[in-house]
């Protein structure tokens, strides 16, 4: 898929994220503990672990939903992740998909990416603001990407299962992040339309950093580089797909008890 | 008001072709049709039938229906004032009825000072602080003897209150039916606090017996008009302003916000100031509309901050239609309307009748009158 | 009893000499003349007597208008001169052979009266054999002695004021002129203070519980129906309402018979079932449709208040009707010199915790309440474990609703029972709730206490109305800094 893609390269060297230590407790139920991660830049990392591993969690905590009880998270250079706002974190660089897809189901699918595209977000220039030409352009764009060419004044929230998924890929792709963490972004896809999911996220990576959760095996290993897998809220092996799947703690995670 | 052949024009951002201009944006050529009718019965119609048209003509309309709609009006900008935060960015206030009487108090405490020494007292205070034996004005009455004063107290007062209840509520996300409880119960603790006498706003009584507005004559049939022809034009203001926020793209934000919130924020919107903008608009407007309101009934007292008034603006923008602005306009008129018919032909079934309403709405027409016309 | 009579035909007979005269004539001129200390000494002078008729004359006075010489003459009756009649009226009754008559008596005059009767409320005192009285007597003798002029009388005063529990009597006297009184005024003051204290915060104390235990029961049907099932019902307190009229209705069936006194056993059972099957209907034909839909519920079950309010009211009229005690709810224990505990608060702060035991006993206990609390924590998971939701969530519902039925029960017995009754409890009672956290029993419980003493003691030196405003501010900045209310989890059920 080699369409023309409405983002720019983000050019940058060494550590795009950067989680130390990170824990986060619900009633004493420990989620996450002691988890660190490193993401570079333009790495396409695969995240992977049974139910209840702790990976929405730690998406949670890299935009800003949940705040760790302890350890540190860094985006780029200098930005605390434990510090912004989710809107903040959003600014910064960082896109999130959601594993339940969750769109504007009253709006268009034009407005769904209106909303989404990289712009001044604050209030008071909302109130005023137009869409310029090269705007409508980058929208139209991201819509032929994503299939909807079509259906841009559909209402999003009539679309298919999988229409809503690229939709909310397609925002994704509009906000124009560095880094992008997508929860099980094939879950409900056809075949045909995993493959292609394959193929977008092959293509953005080296541009962008992407953090890709899923359980289905057969997606992470065509677009699998490295690979990590978390258990009990913690990272039990990291590596290239052939080392992690003959770890024999993951087999053991994954396998039986 | 002709509201029921409002349109509500097309939809602005058309596809993949550019934004219409603003004209063309708020509406299309019906909607402005039926917004220019709407005026003239308000600016020409009205006024002629009232004024010129003797009282023995068939044509002549009373005093009564004057008042009556006036009334209705304000109930209008309270609905659409009400629909900008419910029905488009989804948060329930129960607290709008407090904003209205505030701003109802804030024109009532000049009204007050209008009468003089007219009052059965005869004394330079209100009647009311002669009865509880006050020597001089407390504090927050003083320069309510100045017009742009009480004008300035009618935006200033529910704004601030909207804005730093607003804040903090929104600042920690209290939403959804927690937010309607707690506004509640904020109007409820402002009605208990108005009925004190020492509150110093008259106590059960409230303000009435007003004689005078800016010097004219309260009761005579001119001034009447003049504040029905006011009303009438805040209405259509409020109405295009609001059509305006909302289909601007901070409308779609708001709308985002009500299905998605979370999802708004990861947009990298912070949602919190959307919601306390539209909020605290939201606010003034229904001030703004309590201070129309008072000088055309003749009274406020605390009872119009009673937890169940709020709840009944609610039903005016669930009838006709949530997060459709005509519809708000066409609910607050359906329901007063009927209101005002019952309690005049059959007063103790009107309690059967809104509550039905309330009932068969939520239940049967969960879009309102809207949803039905368009279908 | 024998006794007792015999000192009342005693105390009759001792002033049957004095009745035998004629009332005074010059005492009633000078009742009649302009001057208001004249009067005060008339009023002295007819009582001294011990007429019985004077009381008449007396009474007249107080009206403005007295009797001389067959025509009706008119006076001027200022606060100072009437509060001198209905001293000396008082006065006149200790003369009655009815004890209870005489208690009353008694006890109005322990405010203190004006010296010029101390020599009949004295003989009053040497005669008088119930004791009680005669106790009260002391007192009421020694605070007329108060502003004697012998100062070993005074002295002698202020010592026996020490067992009262009137300190106004003592406040002018501490800042007397002489410094043995003001020391002796002032020591004997402090002693009352150390003894009433306790009693003032006892009095509080059940104050704020009594208030709790009747916001409790307003919301425990609501941490059911709103804490564990998520429905917002407006029309709880239509619901309490109901429970009240049940128990009136019951009531007037009960009403004349010799029964009367067991009403309630009929009457709680009666408010729960009939509040539970409105509950239960709602909940079939309204509030089955609106689930996941709180905001639409909230206008809903508004609409279904006004409907009942509206049908009680077409019903029963809209006045408030009176609903009346079993005998053995009226009346108090006397704990301390200033503290009474009635039998009614008492009895409702029994039955909240009864209500509360049950309760929770018949969701943690039962199997309808393993049921409850499937489905509300899990309700498609409840589904696939064979669980029937729906009748579960109809029979839940109805579970609320009658506690609510038995809330109303018991706020019959405690106040006012009228179409508006529940309104008033709908805004506190979902505080309660919010503030304990939803779908937090315990916090219930407890929030429900603690608004209940805040109450009472902002009550206690603010009024009530300041007190009921700040306790709602506070509630509002409370939920706004901790939305999952004072014991909620920190969990996923609070986000949905
Ligand atoms: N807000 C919360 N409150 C309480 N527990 C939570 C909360 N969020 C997550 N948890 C718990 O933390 C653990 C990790 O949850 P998380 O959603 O991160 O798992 P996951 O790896 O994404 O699982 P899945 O593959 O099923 O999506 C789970 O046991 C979950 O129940
Ligand atoms: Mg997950």
């Amino acid at each position: 898929m080699k369409a023309a893609l409405p983002i720019e390269v983000t050019a940058g060297q060494g550590t795009v994220l950067y989680l130390d230590g990170i824990s986060v407790s619900f009633d004493g139920f420990k989620a996450l503990n002691n988890l660190s991660l490193m993401i570079d830049a333009g790495e396409l990392r695969c995240v992977i672990g049974p139910n209840g591993a702790g990976k929405t969690t730690m998406m949670d905590v890299i935009t800003g939903k949940t705040r760790p009880d302890e350890g540190r998270a860094l985006f780029g250079e200098a930005a605390d992740l434990t510090r912004l706002s989710e809107a903040e974190i959003a600014q910064a660089g960082i896109g999130r998909k959601f594993q339940k897809p969750t769109i504007f189901e009253a709006l268009s699918v034009f407005e769904n990416l209106e909303l989404a595209m990289k712009a001044d977000k604050r209030a008071r220039t909302t109130l005023l603001s137009k869409l310029s030409s090269e705007q409508h352009d980058r929208i139209a764009a991201t819509l032929t990407l994503i299939g909807l060419r079509n259906g841009a004044d559909r209402i999003a929230g009539l679309l298919s299962h999988g229409e809503k998924q690229w939709l909310e890929i397609g925002m994704l792709l509009a906000q124009e992040p560095k880094l992008l963490l997508l929860d099980e972004p094939v879950a409900g896809m056809s075949d045909h339309e995993t493959e292609r999911t394959a193929e977008l996220f092959l293509s953005l990576a080296g541009t962008h950093s992407l953090v890709v959760v899923e359980h289905d095996m057969a997606f992470i290993e065509t677009i699998a580089r490295k690979v990590t897998v978390l258990h009990e809220g913690r990272v039990i092996a990291e590596g290239d797909m052939n080392k992690v799947k003959n770890d024999p703690r993951v087999i053991e995670v994954y396998l039986g008890r | 008001m002709s509201a029921l052949t409002l349109n509500q024009g097309q939809t602005p951002v058309n596809g993949l072709n550019r934004g219409p201009s603003l004209f063309w944006r708020l509406y299309g050529v019906k909607g402005w049709l039926a917004i220019g009718i709407g005026a003239l019965i308000a600016f020409v119609v009205f006024p002629v039938l009232n004024l010129l048209v003797p009282p023995t003509s068939a044509l002549h309309i009373s005093a009564f229906w004057v008042t009556l709609i006036g009334k209705i009006m304000c109930y209008a900008i309270v609905a659409l004032a009400l629909d900008l935060v419910w029905g488009y960015a989804g948060i329930l206030s129960l607290g709008h009825g407090l904003f209205f009487a505030l701003g109802g108090y804030a024109m009532g405490m000049y009204l007050m000072r209008q009468i003089g020494r007219e009052g059965q007292y005869q004394a330079d205070l209100p009647d009311f602080m002669v009865f509880l034996d006050w020597k001089e004005l407390p504090w927050h009455w003083s320069m309510s003897d100045q017009f742009w004063w009480a004008a300035v107290l009618v935006v200033l007062v529910p704004g601030v209150l909207a804005f730093v209840f607003g804040y903090f509520a929104f600042r920690s996300r209290v939403k959804g039916v927690y937010f309607s409880i707690i506004t509640q119960a904020l109007t409820f603790a402002a009605m208990l606090l108005f009925f004190r006498n020492n509150t110093g706003f008259g106590g059960n009584n409230g303000f009435t017996d007003f004689k005078r507005i800016l010097g004219f004559s309260i009761t005579a049939p001119e001034t009447r008009m003049a504040l029905f022809v006011i009303t009438a034009l805040t209405l259509i203001g409020t109405f295009l302003a609001a059509r305006w926020i909302v289909t601007s793209k901070f409308g779609r934000v708001l709308e985002a916000i009500r299905d998605a919130e979370a999802r708004v924020m990861f947009c990298g919107y912070n949602t919190m100031h959307f919601k306390l903008a539209i909020f605290t608009f939201s606010a003034v407007l229904c001030g703004i509309a309590g201070a129309l309101y008072v000088p055309q009934v003749g009274i406020i007292n605390p009872s119009e901050m009673s937890p169940a008034n709020s709840i009944e603006m609610a039903i005016w923008v669930a009838v006709g239609g949530r997060g459709t602005l005509a519809g708000a306009i066409l609910g607050a008129g359906l329901v007063n309307g009927a209101k005002s018919f019952f309690t005049v032909a059959f007063p103790e079934y009107w309690l059967f009748a809104l509550g039905a309403i309330f009932i068969c709405v939520t239940l049967f027409m969960p879009r309102g009158v809207m949803g039905l016309l368009k279908r | 009893m024998l006794l007792q009579g015999k000192g009342a035909a005693a105390l009759a007979a001792l002033f049957i000499s004095a009745s035998a005269f004629a009332l005074d004539r010059s005492a009633l001129e000078k009742l009649a003349s302009d001057d208001n200390d004249e009067k005060i000494a008339a009023i002295a002078a007819l009582v001294a007597e011990g007429d019985p008729k004077a009381a008449d004359v007396l009474k007249s006075a107080a009206e403005g208008e007295i009797e001389l010489d067959g025509k009706k003459v008119e006076i001027v009756v200022n606060n100072r001169v009437r509060a001198r009649i209905a001293e000396a009226l008082s006065v006149l009754k200790l003369l009655s052979p009815d004890n209870a008559e005489r208690h009353a008596a008694a006890t109005a005059l322990t405010g203190g009266a004006d010296p010029a009767m101390l020599s009949l409320v004295l003989k009053a005192r040497d005669a008088e054999q119930d004791p009680a009285v005669k106790k009260l007597l002391e007192l009421a003798t020694a605070a007329m002695q108060l502003r004697s002029e012998d100062k070993e009388t005074r002295l002698a005063a202020i010592r026996a004021l020490a067992g009262s529990d009137n300190k106004a009597l003592l406040v002018e006297a501490a800042s007397d002129a002489d410094e043995d009184i003001k020391r002796a005024a002032q020591k004997t003051l402090r002693a009352m203070d150390d003894r009433l204290v306790w009693g003032e915060w006892l009095g509080l104390a059940f104050a704020g519980v009594s208030l709790g235990s009747i916001l409790l029961l307003a919301a425990l049907g609501l941490a059911i129906t709103y804490g564990l099932m998520g429905v917002i019902n407006m029309a709880h307190g239509e619901l309490i309402m109901i429970g009240a009229y049940t128990t009136y209705v019951v009531q007037g069936w009960f009403r004349g018979s010799a029964a009367f006194d067991f009403y309630l056993v009929a009457a709680i059972p009666a408010a729960f079932v009939v509040s539970a099957a409105v509950g239960m209907l709602l909940e079939r034909s309204v509030i089955r449709w609106l689930y996941g839909r709180p905001l639409e519920t909230l206008l809903a079950t508004w609409g279904i208040s006004l409907v009942l309010i509206q049908a009680v009211r077409t019903i029963f009229g809209a006045q408030n009707v009176q609903v009346e005690n079993p005998a053995f709810m009226s009346g108090g224990i006397q704990v301390m010199a200033n503290v009474v505990l009635p039998w009614n608060r008492i009895f409702i702060i029994l039955f909240a915790a009864g209500v509360l035991v049950a309760m929770w006993a018949l969701l943690s206990k039962t199997r309808l309440g393993l049921y409850i609390r499937g489905v509300t924590q899990n309700r498609s998971m409840a589904a696939c474990v064979g669980v029937p939701t729906a009748r579960v969530d109809t029979w839940a519902f109805g579970l609320g609703s009658g506690i609510a039925g038995l809330a109303g029960c018991a706020l019959s017995q405690v106040g006012n029972v009228g179409p508006d009754l529940g309104q008033g409890y709908i805004v506190d009672s979902f505080l309660v709730v919010v503030f304990g956290g939803v779908g937090q029993l315990a916090g219930t419980v407890y929030a429900a206490l603690v608004l209940g003493f805040a109450n009472k003691l902002l009550e206690s030196w603010s009024g009530a109305v300041l007190a009921k405003i700040a306790v709602l501010v506070f509630i509002i900045f409370f939920i706004q800094r901790r939305p999952q209310g004072l014991f909620a989890l920190k969990g996923r059920a609070v986000e949905a």
